[in-house]
């Protein structure tokens, strides 16, 4: 990663800035689709709708576990063997998109899923689920300290910086080795909600 | 603070949650969040028009997730002292993810 960073600001400061296409760092065409994601969601949860409320917390949980851990586990690794600029072609298409993706999915999951455990009793002190769902709400805390905390600030940071004339690849490789530091916990994190909620399904 | 108050909150519902440690834990994350405040305020070399651009739509999406755990949480009936912590844990939480995001992008903001 130390030659990864070297390359990128050696990169970055050769000859006279380049154009490149502004990265639009909200992609405003996500925008509708989170907002019927969001009023599903009320609607779901307004009406007590079953089937509404088990369909966004199962696809919701589900492209967030997915997604987490296949970029954290997949294109993780392949990213860190591209070039550079193959690097930058990629994290500016990519980034913008969980921008918009990964709050939603969250929202989704997390509004569902209390309403859900409250309909079932999970939450009651004496369901036999009540001490897995403690668990689960501790697993979220942490992902949602590190995502809202530590990720989302680099993973926007990064994006304004990449929008710059002359961006500068040191600060972008340092933000971007978050990624990779808190990689191992989001993805133990995800695992440990796989096997709560499978627990919580089949007990 | 108000994450592990939020948890704290949530794990006791629909029963009533000891609001002792969870208003000591939103008082503590209130603090923080000012402290944070002052220190952007008399903040010398810095973009705050960078810092305000993001705030503010940082503040909308974290505004709209606010929105759905208040409803969550009054559609489950949770009222009184509960639901008056739980609001006000979700504005510190309001303010202070923004804050976040906002300063991490603002300090390297070259206007």
């Amino acid at each position: 990663m130390t030659d990864t960073v070297k390359d990128v600001a050696s990169l970055m400061s050769d000859g006279p800035p380049r154009e490149r296409a502004k990265i639009q760092v909200v992609p405003l065409k996500g925008l509708p689709i989170a907002a019927a994601a969001v009023v599903f969601v009320t609607l779901a949860i307004a009406g007590n709708w079953q089937w509404a409320l088990v369909f966004c917390h199962v696809a919701g949980g589900g492209l967030w576990t997915g997604i987490d851990l296949f970029v954290g586990l997949v294109l993780g690794p392949i990213l860190g063997r591209l070039s550079i600029p193959a690097r930058a072609e990629f994290s500016a298409r990519f980034m913008p998109k969980m921008v918009i993706i990964m709050p939603t999915v969250v929202m989704m999951t997390l509004a569902t899923g209390f309403q859900i455990a409250r309909k079932m009793g999970n939450l009651y002190a004496h369901s036999p689920n009540h001490p897995w769902l403690i668990a689960s709400f501790c697993v979220v805390g942490v992902m949602a300290v590190i995502a809202l905390g530590i990720l989302e600030p680099a993973n926007i940071a990064v994006l304004f910086e990449m929008n710059k004339l002359v961006p500068n690849g040191e600060l972008i490789g340092r933000l971007m080795k978050r990624f990779i530091y808190t990689a191992g916990i989001t993805g133990l994190m995800q695992i440990a909600t796989l096997i709560i909620m499978t627990r919580v399904a089949t007990q | 603070m108000v994450i592990i108050g939020g948890i704290l909150m949530a794990s006791y519902a629909p029963r009533k949650a000891p609001l002792g440690v969870a208003a000591a834990l939103l008082v503590a994350g209130a603090l923080l969040l000012l402290c944070a405040g002052v220190l952007l305020v008399s903040l010398k070399d810095f973009s705050r028009t960078t810092f305000l651009k993001v705030f503010k739509w940082a503040i909308f999406a974290d505004l709209v997730t606010a929105a759905m755990i208040e409803f969550a949480f009054v559609r489950d009936h949770t009222n009184g002292a509960s639901l008056f912590i739980v609001t006000c844990m979700l504005a510190v939480f309001t303010l202070s993810v923004p804050t976040t995001i906002a300063f991490t992008v603002a300090r390297y903001a070259e206007d």
